[in-house]
Order: structure tokens, then sequence, then C-alpha cells
């Protein structure tokens, strides 16, 4: 495989910032295992026989490059040409998988023992017990105690893969609080684990380091769709945010193209405004959340609130502060997708093309038709997950 | 000059003055186990020869902290407690108590609050310094350390067994009152007791000679862990033990002597 220079990057600051958001807020406790990780994951990743390691696993383990598909019915549904990234396609069944390979290998490296991860919808978990068993390395994932309620299927695959799956019972008992877990087993055991985040949140340098794991997916983009049509620029990129690390993904290549428009799809919930949503960007003020800072839904006091979504995967009240930046300079554009609107979409998705995909991908397929396409335009969207895994909440529609 | 001048009337300055060991510093969540009960803790360690007081400041998501202090940062935070009405319920506290305070907290809810105006309310009810753990040190040299020094407040950072000397260094160099030893690597309220690891750690810190005090805090539960600690610092920090008995006996005054007499035997 050839790897194709960036043309561009999200362009952190040393300190880990884009533009006023991102940095490391973290307690003493946590500063010597990001520092540790700071100093060495840009020196790691460019190192050849890491990057050899990486893309052999990727292409003869994950599955890579995953196909870029032409999606003709829904093309004519839509009304402009609608190309999907088949994320869905990576072994797994996300692209959560090529984030967890790069970090393993990044945790190998430092001479870690021990896993340690959150999960959401359970895909960044599997993942995460996937690359743990392939390594020999102990995995030890958080979940919140209702999210392992609708995601039973994953959290049977994790225990198979031999990873303990610890319920987080505190607060929301959702994504954000397994985040927390997660974040006070590294504190209680800082020399021998690696935290592997599963989206471009957390302190620096996650952030950044995902999204150059998660790359690959625009660089594979810009090849295929050369190759299919003349061009390497779409003229919208669509994935749906959760913290946001499928999004970095497909946009990282684009960033500065300004003729791509990146277009996020956020989890409304039952509506923006209904007191029960996940959209952020809507709903969101500046705040620190999980050692960075960001656009975060919280009351007044600055207490977090708890958001909801039909998506376990989107169910979280922050997004990455390279996502924050990209709100707040305009560059991308973000929309906020409620659950009714992602079902009807991820059925329209299975009907019409073959694929089921996952209900935070069903996100990004619902803000199709919110965004004034014309015939002539060319629309990539990141078909991040699929979606087996949620058979349950659809079943409630069928 | 000025920062000469707030250095010797900060009361956390002073009491390290008159004191050098055995310095007990109590913590407690604000608005627990009820919104009002606050000033009644705080109070009742003043009478009952606490040295510092530690006043939590709920917060959602308390990273740093083990089950019991999450518990009651939620409970606070049901009882409807917020910064301001913290500030309010501490408003004229000063004409009650000369203990000196310190708000214990996370960075989110004094971002919104504003940073300068928190400061400033800091000052103006009485309060001598303040901890917060996910308050980075470069950014707070970067942004925040002449709002806090422009209205007396000290902020207190925190070490750890995996804190590098270097850094212990440059923390010392910024610190103010004293520094905030964690005894092991955990969130609070872990109970693994006392090991050879963390005697070691402690004569390190001992034998750098620091410019600043120092007391010990996370797993100090009882008379023996105190002790130990004043072997080792100038004093130590309860927290989580403090907090069960608040739990479990409401804010009694009589409970909270017999408490800080165990501890202090
Ligand atoms: C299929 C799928 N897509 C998207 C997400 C959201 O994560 P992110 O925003 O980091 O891509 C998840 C998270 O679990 C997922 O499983």
């Amino acid at each position: 495989m050839t790897v194709l220079e960036p043309k561009t990057s999200f362009e952190v600051s040393n300190k880990g910032f884009y533009g006023r958001f991102g940095g490391a807020f973290i307690p003493e406790m946590l500063y010597p295992n990001v520092e540790e990780l700071r100093q060495n994951y840009l020196a790691i990743m460019a190192d050849p026989t890491f990057q050899t390691e990486f893309r052999a696993l990727l292409t003869d383990y994950v599955g890579r490059p995953t196909p870029l598909f032409l999606a003709e019915r829904l093309s004519n549904e839509i009304g402009a040409t609608i190309y999907l990234k088949r994320e869905d396609l990576c072994h797994t069944g996300a692209h959560k998988v090529n984030n967890t390979i790069g970090q393993i290998l990044v945790a190998k490296r430092l001479n870690k023992q021990r896993i340690v991860a959150e999960t959401g919808a359970g895909q960044h978990g599997v993942a995460t017990a996937t690359v743990c068993a392939l390594m020999g390395l102990e995995c030890i994932v958080y979940m919140g105690e209702i999210d392992m309620e609708r995601q039973q299927p994953n959290v049977d695959r994790m225990r198979m893969l031999g990873a303990t799956v610890v319920p987080a019972k505190s607060g929301s008992k959702t994504l954000k609080d397994a985040t927390n877990e997660a974040m006070r087993h590294w504190i209680n055991n800082p020399v021998d684990t690696h935290y592997i985040i599963g989206s471009v949140v957390g302190p620096h340098p996650y952030p950044d380091m995902v999204a150059r794991f998660q790359s690959v997916i625009s660089e594979e983009i810009r090849t295929q769709l050369l190759e299919k049509t003349g061009h390497e620029n779409p003229d919208y990129v669509v994935a749906c945010v959760g913290g946001g690390s499928n999004a970095a993904g497909a946009f990282f290549h684009y960033l500065h193209e300004p003729s791509v428009r990146l277009v996020a799809a956020e989890a409304a919930g039952l509506g923006v405004s209904s007191g029960h949503s996940a959209a952020t960007t809507a709903l969101g003020k500046p705040g620190v959340l999980h050692g960075s800072r960001t656009i975060l839904m919280q009351t007044d006091d600055g207490q977090v609130t708890e958001p909801y979504s039909i998506s376990a995967g989107l169910d979280y009240p922050g997004i990455g502060p390279l996502h924050a930046h990209l709100f707040d300079s305009g560059r991308g554009d973000f929309y906020a997708i409620e659950d009714d609107e992602a079902i009807r979409a991820g059925f329209q998705l299975s009907k019409l093309e073959g694929i089921i995909p996952a209900i935070e991908t069903a996100h990004a397929l619902a803000a199709l038709p919110k965004m004034n396409l014309q015939a002539s335009d060319v629309v990539v969207v990141c078909l991040s997950g699929r979606g087996d895994k949620d058979l349950a909440t659809y079943s409630k529609y069928l | 000059m000025e920062a000469e001048l707030t250095k010797q009337t900060n009361r956390i300055t002073h009491v390290f003055t008159k004191k050098s060991t055995g310095l007990l510093n109590v913590y407690f969540t604000a608005g627990f186990p009820n919104l009002d009960d606050t000033v009644t803790v705080l109070e009742g360690l003043e009478k009952a020869g606490a040295d510092l007081v530690e006043i939590g400041m709920p917060y959602s998501d308390p990273v740093a902290d083990g089950e019991t202090i999450q518990q009651s940062n939620m409970q606070a935070l049901e009882n409807g407690m917020t910064l301001k009405t913290l500030f309010e319920q501490l408003a004229d506290c000063r004409s009650r108590v000369s203990v000196p305070i310190l708000l214990m907290g996370y960075v989110n809810p004094v971002l919104q609050f504003g940073v300068e105006a928190f400061c400033q309310k800091c000052q103006e009810v009485g309060v001598d310094g303040v901890i917060l753990p996910d308050l980075p040190l470069d950014l707070y040299l970067d942004e925040y350390e002449p709002i806090f020094q422009q209205y007396g407040i000290l902020n207190i950072f925190l070490i750890t067994p995996q804190t590098s000397d270097d850094r212990i260094r440059l923390i010392d160099e910024h610190s103010e009152g004293f520094i905030y030893m964690v005894s092991s690597a955990s969130i609070t309220g872990s109970t693994s007791g006392v090991s050879e690891q963390m005697l070691a750690y402690f004569d390190r810190i001992n034998a750098m000679n620091l410019r600043n005090p120092r007391l010990i805090g996370f797993g100090i539960k009882d008379n023996e862990t105190f002790q130990m600690a004043n072997q080792y610092a100038n004093g130590a920090i309860i927290g989580s033990a403090f907090i069960r008995l608040l739990q479990e006996n409401g804010a009694d005054g009589n409970e909270i002597a017999g408490f800080v007499r165990t501890i202090k035997g």
C-alpha cells in the first residue's frame, strides 16, 4: 500500500490546542502517563518498523483498504452522487479498530502489560478486546451499566475475546461515566497500563494520535475517488460525531481543501430542545471534560449534563476538541439528527442498498436530505459501522 | 511588594509558621449531607481542632475521586449545591471561624463561574487557597497565576510518587502555603495501606529540602496513618473517612469533635 503524504492535518499546537480547544486538563496523578505518551507517540509512529507493522495489520487483519461503494439507488433517492466509505467492512464491524491496532502497537513499544478502555456502543470495547487477544495483553473495558443492557451482544463478544467488562455505575451510567472509570483505573495503575481511548477525545496527545490513526480513512478515499471519478475531492464528506473519530479520519486529508465541505451529524435524541438530546454543538458551551477544553453540554453551574441518544456511541456530552474548533471556525457544518430520522435512514439504506448500518452511522445518512444537495454534487458518507449490534433496537420499528 | 503582603496575611501560610508538625487538614463536601450543613461542619471542625479545612465544590465528574467522595458530590448536587450557593453560605463565615479554608474541586465549574470572579469571591468571603487537581501547572502559569496572586488566593499543587524530581522542583517554586503529597498512585479513598514503596517516596521528598511544607493525603484514615504522615511531612489530609462519618451521623458537632480527637490521638 502506498502511503500518501498528508496534505494537511488538524494542526495541533505543541500544548495540544486546536484554536481555543484541546489541551491536557489532567490531575497530577495522570501527568506522568500522559507525558510519557506525549513525548513518545510521534517518534513511535514515525518509526518505519512501526509503520510497516501497522500497515500490514491494517491490510491482513482489518481487511483494508475498505471499499468506496457507489450507492446508486440511494443516489437516485437523494438526488446526488453518494459514495459509501465501507468502514463497516473492517474486522469487528466498525472504524474503531483502525485506532486500536495503532494504539496497541504504541502500548507494546511503551512496554505496557495491560490495556484499559471505555466503550459506549461496545464497538470500541470489542475492537480493543480484539487487539488485546491478538497481542496477548490483558484487557479491562469499562462500559456504562445502561449501555451493557442495550448493547448486550457486544458485551458477550468482549467476554469471548477474553476481556473483563466492568459496569460503570456512576452518574448517567453511559459513555461519559465509563470514561471516568477508565481514567480512574489508569490513575490507580500508572506504570504498567495503557489507556486506549476510543475517540478523538481526552487530554492531548490523544485527539491527535487517534485522528492520525483514523486518517487512513480519508487517505484511501482520495485514492479511490480519484480512480473512480478522476477527482480526489468530493463536494461533501459526511460523518456522524460521537467523540468524532470516524469523522476526524474521514475529514483529515480534506481539511485544507476549501472546496470540500465537511459535514458532521450529531445525535439530537428526542429533539434538540426536548431535554433528551446529545447535540453537543447545538446545546453546549466551552468547558472541560475528560482532559480537554471542548464544547460541552453543561448547566450554568458547570455540571456536565447527562446526554441522551438512541445510539449508545453518540450518547456523549462533548465532542473532540478538533471538532469544536471546526465548528467554532465555521469549517464544518453540524446537523442535529433525531432518533426517528436516524432509524428511518437506517431502514432506507438497508432496503435500497442491502447494507444495515450502525445506528450511529444512520445519523450521518439522515443528514443527506437536509443538505440541499444538487444533482451534480459528489458526496462521500463515512459508513462507520454495521448494524448487527443494533438489531434489538431496530426490531422495535419493524 | 503586594505579593509579600498577601503571603504574610494568608491564613494558610500563617498556620504553618505557628506549627510545623501534626497539622490536620480535613476535607468535606459542601452541601453534604444536607444543603445547609456546610457552615455547621466548618464550625464543628474548627471547634474540634482541625488546623485547616478543605471544602469540596461538588462536581458531576470527579475523576480523581473514589466512590465515597463521588457519592457525596452526587448527593450535594442533588441537594441543589452550586458554587454560587456555596459563596452565599460562606458569606459571613469569617465572623465565626478563623481556621484556614481551602476550596477543592474541578476546573470546569470554576471556568464557568469565571476565574477572576471566582478568585474575587474567594477573597471576599475569606477563602485562603484553592485545590483544582485538573488545572494543569503550565496553564495555571500561562493564564491564571497573576489573577490568583492579585486576590491573594494560594493555588495548592499535588505531587505523586510518579512525579519527577524536576517537576517537583518546578511545583515547589510556584507553590505557596503547602504542597499536597498524594501518598500513592490512586484516587481518593484507597485502602491499600502503607507500603515500603510509599515510605521510600516520602524519604525521597524529604531529602529534596523543598521550600514549602507538605501535607500527605489519600489513604489517611485513622490515628495510625496520621502519625505515620507526621513522621514524614508536616501533617496530613483526611477526606473519605470523614465523609463516611458525616454520611452515618450527619453534621453533628460532638461526632465531629470525637472524630478529630481520635485522629489526632
Ligand atoms: C459504528 C460507530 N460509528 C460511530 C461511533 C461514534 O464514535 P466516533 O464519533 O468517535 O466515530 C461509534 C461509537 O461507538 C460507532 O460504533
